[in-house]
C-alpha cells in the first residue's frame, strides 16, 4: 500500500448547470465567498448533461471527489433533467462504491442561481470531506497512463 | 490543425491583483494548439476587443480563449468580436478567472495555478469546437401578459401602443389586482382609483389588447418568438358577451354571505357578484361555492330577473389556445398568511387588521363607505398603533428575511390620512428602521413626523393583548430604553409581501427560475433585471422583488420595451448548441424521444446503403433544431451514443475532466 502523503493536494471536479448552479457560483465569486481553489468547475448546460463516462474519467484521471449541482429539483430550467440526473447517478454512485470509490467522494446538490453562500458552503464542506478522505487510489491505479 | 489565440483580461484589478496574468500569458503560450497569448487591462473595452480582432487576422487564428469573468457576463460579447474579425461566433470559449478564480482566492500563487488550469481546460475545448450557425425562426407578432394588476395593464398598453397585440390572462374575475384595492398612493396621496381606472378602461376600449379576465395558463409549449399558450377560461356561469353588468342579478341572489374578497373578507357580497363597480370586465360571476342553484339545484332566481339572459349554470371551463412571440409575467404578490405570528392577536382580535384590511376600511367604496370604524363595534378608534415588519426582515423562519420595501411608505401615509381626516386620533408607530429611499419618500416621512404629529417608537413589539375591551400593545422603546404599554382601540400590522402562490405554477410551466423566496430571478441582477433566463419571457413587478407602484410602473414599461423589441423582429436567431443525431449509430430505440421535454425528436424511416448495392430503410431519430433547447439529456440516455450536443459535446467534456486532472 502506499502511504498518504501529506502534500497530497485533493484534485475536485464540480459538473455545474448553467442556469442555476453555474449562476450560483458566480454569486459566490461576485459575494467574495471563498471556497478551496482545488474545486474546479466544468460548465453543462444541464445537470442531465453530465454522462457517467464523465464521472468515471475523471477518477480513472485522478480525481479525488466528484460533485454535480443543478437546479433544485422542480425548478430546472429544462423542466426534468435535474430528476434524470437524480435518478442516474443514484445508480452510478452506488456502483463506484462498489468499486472502492467511497460514496463521500461523490455527492449531488442543489444550488440555486440566487445561493451563491450555499455553493461556497457546499464547496467548502466537500473539500473538507475529501481531504479527510485523503488521494483517491483506487481507480487511479487502473488509469491509462498515455 | 487549430490556431488558437488565447487573451487573459486584468479586469483592471479584479483579477490582476490575485493571479499573477504574466505568468499565466507565459504558461498557455506553451500550450498544444496556442499560437498567441497576451494580457490586457480590460478585455471587455473597445481597445480589448480591438486587440482581438486584430490577433485572430495577424496570426490567423481559427479561435479565441478569453480568460477573464463569467461566460454568463461577456460571452455574446466576445461572440460578437469574434465575429467581427470574421471567425465563426462559436468559436470562443471563456475561461472564467474572476468569479470562480480571482475573486475567491486570497493566495496568488493558488489563484496563478488555478487560472492557468482553467485556462487549459477552455483550450482543452475550444481545440474540439466547430463552427456553428444558428438558425431562423419567424416570429408571432403578439405577445401574452399574465397578471392583470398595474404592472400588467401598463405592459399591455405599452406594447398595444406599439401596434402589436396582446392578451391579458387574469386569474381573478376583473383586472386591478392590488392596485385596485389600495386607498390613497404615496408620496403624492391621489386616490388610487381615480388613477388606476382610465388605465383599465384604456386596456377594455384597446381594439389590441385582448382580456381572459377569471382564465389561467394551463400549458406553455414552444421557445422564443413561437410560444404555444394553452388558456383555461374558467366557467364565471354568465355569458361575457351578454353580460351588461346592471347588477339586478345580485340585488336578486338571496345567498349574501359570500366573503367580499376584494374587500380583504370585511363584509359579504351575494353569490353572483361584480367584484367592484369598476371591474374590468363589468361581467357577473358565481361563486359556485355559496351559489344555491349550483350547489343544490334550488333557487334560479338571477337567471330569472337577468333581462339578457347571460345566466348559464351549465357553463364549463373553455380552453383557448393561442401563439406568442413573448410573455410577461406580472403575477404580483399578497401579504403573508400570519399564522406564525400569534403574539399580535390577528386571529383573535377583530381589531387588530393589516394594512391591506386597513386600505379597505378607509376606502370610501369600502365596508365602511370611508369612515374609519373599528371592525368588532363599528365605532371610531382614538388611539390608534401601527407595527412595521410584521414578518418582514425576520431571520427566525417565521416570516420572510428580507425587507418588504413598502410598508415604511404606507405606514406612513395610513398615519398621515388618518391625522388628517380624524385630527382627534393618536397615532402611534413602532419601526424597527425607516427605509424610505426614492423621490420625494423621506420628505414624505417626515411630513408625518413634523407636520402630522405622528409619534414614531424604535421598538419591536412583544405582544398585543386585549383587555377590558382594550388593544394592549406592549413594545420597547429602544431610544428612551424602556417598555411600554399603549393601550389602543386598533392595531394596523404592516404585513410582509410576498409573491402570489400561483407563481411557483407558471415558473414551472415557463422553465423560468425561482428564489428561495419564491420571486421569480431575472437573467441578471444589475444588466438584465426584467428578463428572465429563458428568452422570451420577462418579469414585471412584484413577483420578481417588492416594489412600490412607480417602480412597478417603471419596470414593466421597460418589459414592453423589451417584448416590442422582439415583436418587431420578422427572423430570430437560435440557438446552435442543440442536439444531433449520428444516424449510423442510432439504433430508433425512442429513448431520446421519451425524455426529451420539447418533443423535438422525431422518428423518420431513411435508406442506408449496406454495401453489394443494396440498401435497407431503418428507422432513425431526427432532431429539430428549432424546438430543441440543448438540454442534453438525449445525450446521456442514448444507449448507443448516437446523439451528442454541439458546444457541449462529450469529446469536449472529456476534454476538459482530462485536463483539469492532469497533474
Amino acid at each position: 500500500m502506499q502511504e498518504i502523503t501529506t502534500t497530497h493536494k485533493p484534485l475536485i471536479v464540480a459538473f455545474c448547470c448553467n442556469w442555476c448552479s453555474y449562476a450560483g457560483a458566480d454569486l459566490a465569486g461576485s459575494s467574495r465567498l471563498s471556497y478551496p481553489a482545488e474545486v474546479k468547475i466544468i460548465r453543462v448546460p444541464c445537470s442531465c448533461r453530465v454522462n457517467p463516462i464523465f464521472v468515471l474519467k475523471a477518477f480513472q484521471r485522478g480525481a479525488d471527489g466528484v460533485i454535480l449541482c443543478g437546479c433544485h429539483p422542480g425548478d430546472c430550467h429544462y423542466s426534468t433533467g435535474n430528476y434524470h440526473t437524480r435518478r442516474r447517478m443514484a445508480l452510478m454512485f452506488s456502483m463506484l462504491n462498489y468499486f472502492g470509490i467511497e460514496k463521500e467522494r461523490t455527492r449531488i446538490e442543489w444550488v440555486s442561481a440566487a445561493e451563491g453562500a450555499k455553493f461556497s458552503q457546499v464547496m467548502n464542506d466537500f473539500a473538507k470531506t475529501i481531504n479527510e478522505l485523503g488521494e483517491n487510489r483506487r481507480l487511479e491505479d487502473l488509469r491509462c497512463k498515455k | 490543425m487549430q490556431r488558437i489565440g488565447v487573451f487573459i483580461c486584468h479586469c483592471g484589478s479584479n483579477i490582476a491583483a490575485t493571479v499573477d496574468v504574466e505568468r499565466v500569458t507565459e504558461a498557455l503560450a506553451k500550450e498544444p494548439g496556442v499560437v498567441y497569448a497576451v494580457n490586457y487591462q480590460y478585455m471587455c473595452s473597445e481597445n480589448g476587443q480591438q486587440l482581438i480582432k486584430n490577433a485572430i487576422a495577424e496570426h490567423r487564428l481559427t479561435g479565441i480563449v478569453v480568460c477573464s469573468c463569467s461566460p454568463r457576463m461577456h460571452e455574446a460579447t466576445f461572440r460578437k468580436t469574434a465575429e467581427a474579425a470574421g471567425l465563426n461566433a462559436y468559436m470562443v470559449e471563456i475561461a472564467n478567472i474572476r468569479e470562480q478564480c480571482s475573486w475567491i482566492h486570497k493566495d496568488i500563487e493558488e489563484a496563478t495555478e488555478k487560472a492557468i488550469v482553467l485556462a487549459r481546460t477552455a483550450v482543452a475545448k475550444i481545440l474540439l469546437d466547430k463552427p456553428l450557425t444558428a438558425g431562423e425562426t419567424g416570429v408571432t407578432k403578439r405577445a401574452l401578459v399574465i397578471g392583470g394588476g398595474i404592472a400588467g395593464i401598463q405592459a399591455a398598453l405599452d406594447i398595444a401602443d406599439a401596434g402589436y397585440e396582446v392578451d391579458i390572462v387574469e386569474k381573478r374575475p376583473t383586472i386591478g389586482g392590488r392596485m385596485a384595492q389600495l386607498d390613497k398612493t404615496f408620496p403624492t396621496l391621489d386616490c388610487s382609483a381615480c388613477i388606476l381606472t382610465p388605465k383599465m378602461v384604456d386596456c377594455a376600449q384597446s381594439d389590441k389588447i385582448n382580456i381572459f379576465s377569471y382564465s389561467e395558463v394551463e400549458e406553455v409549449k414552444g421557445f422564443v418568438g413561437n410560444f404555444d399558450v394553452k388558456i383555461r377560461k374558467k366557467a364565471r356561469h354568465v355569458d361575457e358577451t351578454k353580460c351588461t353588468g346592471c347588477g339586478v342579478c345580485m340585488a336578486s341572489c338571496p345567498s349574501k354571505k359570500g366573503l367580499n374578497e376584494f374587500n380583504m373578507n370585511l363584509n359579504n357580497r351575494p353569490a353572483i357578484y361584480i367584484p367592484f363597480a369598476q371591474a374590468i370586465p363589468n361581467v357577473a360571476i358565481i361563486d359556485p361555492e355559496q351559489c344555491l342553484k349550483l350547489k343544490s339545484d334550488k333557487c334560479g332566481l338571477c337567471q330569472r330577473k337577468c333581462g339578457v339572459g347571460a345566466i348559464d349554470y351549465k357553463q364549463e371551463d373553455s380552453f383557448v389556445e393561442r401563439k406568442y412571440g413573448a410573455i410577461v409575467v406580472a403575477t404580483g404578490f399578497r401579504p403573508i398568511k400570519l399564522d406564525n405570528f400569534n403574539e399580535f392577536g390577528y386571529a383573535d382580535n377583530k381589531d387588530v387588521v393589516t394594512s391591506l384590511e386597513l386600505e379597505r376600511l378607509m376606502n370610501a367604496a369600502g365596508p365602511t363607505k370611508g369612515t374609519l370604524l373599528r371592525p368588532s363595534d363599528g365605532k371610531h378608534p382614538k388611539v390608534i398603533t401601527f407595527i412595521q415588519c410584521v414578518g418582514s426582515r425576520d431571520v427566525s423562519g417565521c416570516g420572510k428575511p428580507y425587507c418588504s420595501k413598502i410598508c415604511c411608505m404606507y405606514t406612513a401615509k395610513h398615519a398621515m390620512l388618518i391625522r388628517e381626516k380624524y385630527p382627534d386620533t393618536e397615532v402611534h408607530v413602532f419601526y424597527i428602521d425607516i427605509r424610505t429611499p426614492g423621490k420625494n419618500y423621506d420628505e414624505f416621512y417626515r411630513r408625518a413626523v413634523e407636520q402630522y404629529g405622528v409619534d414614531y417608537i424604535k421598538g419591536m413589539v412583544g405582544k398585543v393583548y386585549n383587555e377590558n375591551g382594550k388593544l394592549m400593545v406592549q413594545g420597547s422603546d429602544l431610544l428612551d430604553n424602556k417598555q411600554i404599554v399603549i393601550p389602543s382601540d386598533l392595531v394596523v400590522l404592516a404585513t410582509a409581501i410576498e409573491p402570489d402562490p400561483s407563481v411557483r405554477d407558471i415558473a414551472t410551466k415557463l422553465t423560468i427560475s425561482i428564489d428561495t423566496n419564491d420571486f421569480l430571478t431575472e437573467a441578471h441582477a444589475k444588466l438584465r433585471p426584467v428578463e428572465s433566463p429563458t428568452a422570451g419571457v420577462f418579469l414585471a413587478g412584484v413577483c420578481q422583488g417588492p416594489k412600490d407602484v412607480p417602480e412597478t410602473v417603471s419596470q414593466a414599461s421597460a418589459c414592453a420595451s423589451k417584448v416590442i423589441g422582439l415583436l418587431a423582429k420578422d427572423k430570430l436567431k437560435g440557438n446552435p448548441c442543440v442536439s444531433h443525431v449520428d444516424e449510423n449509430m442510432c439504433t430508433g430505440c425512442s429513448q431520446c424521444e421519451q425524455v426529451c421535454p420539447y418533443g423535438a425528436i422525431t422518428y423518420i424511416d431513411k435508406e442506408f446503403r449496406i454495401g453489394g448495392g443494396k440498401t435497407e430503410t431503418r428507422r432513425v431519430a431526427s432532431v429539430n433544431p428549432a424546438v430543441c433547447q440543448g438540454c442534453g439529456a438525449c445525450t446521456v440516455t442514448c444507449p448507443s451514443g448516437a446523439m451528442d450536443l454541439y458546444g457541449f459535446s462529450s469529446a469536449q467534456i472529456l476534454k476538459e475532466v482530462e485536463a483539469i486532472c492532469k497533474r
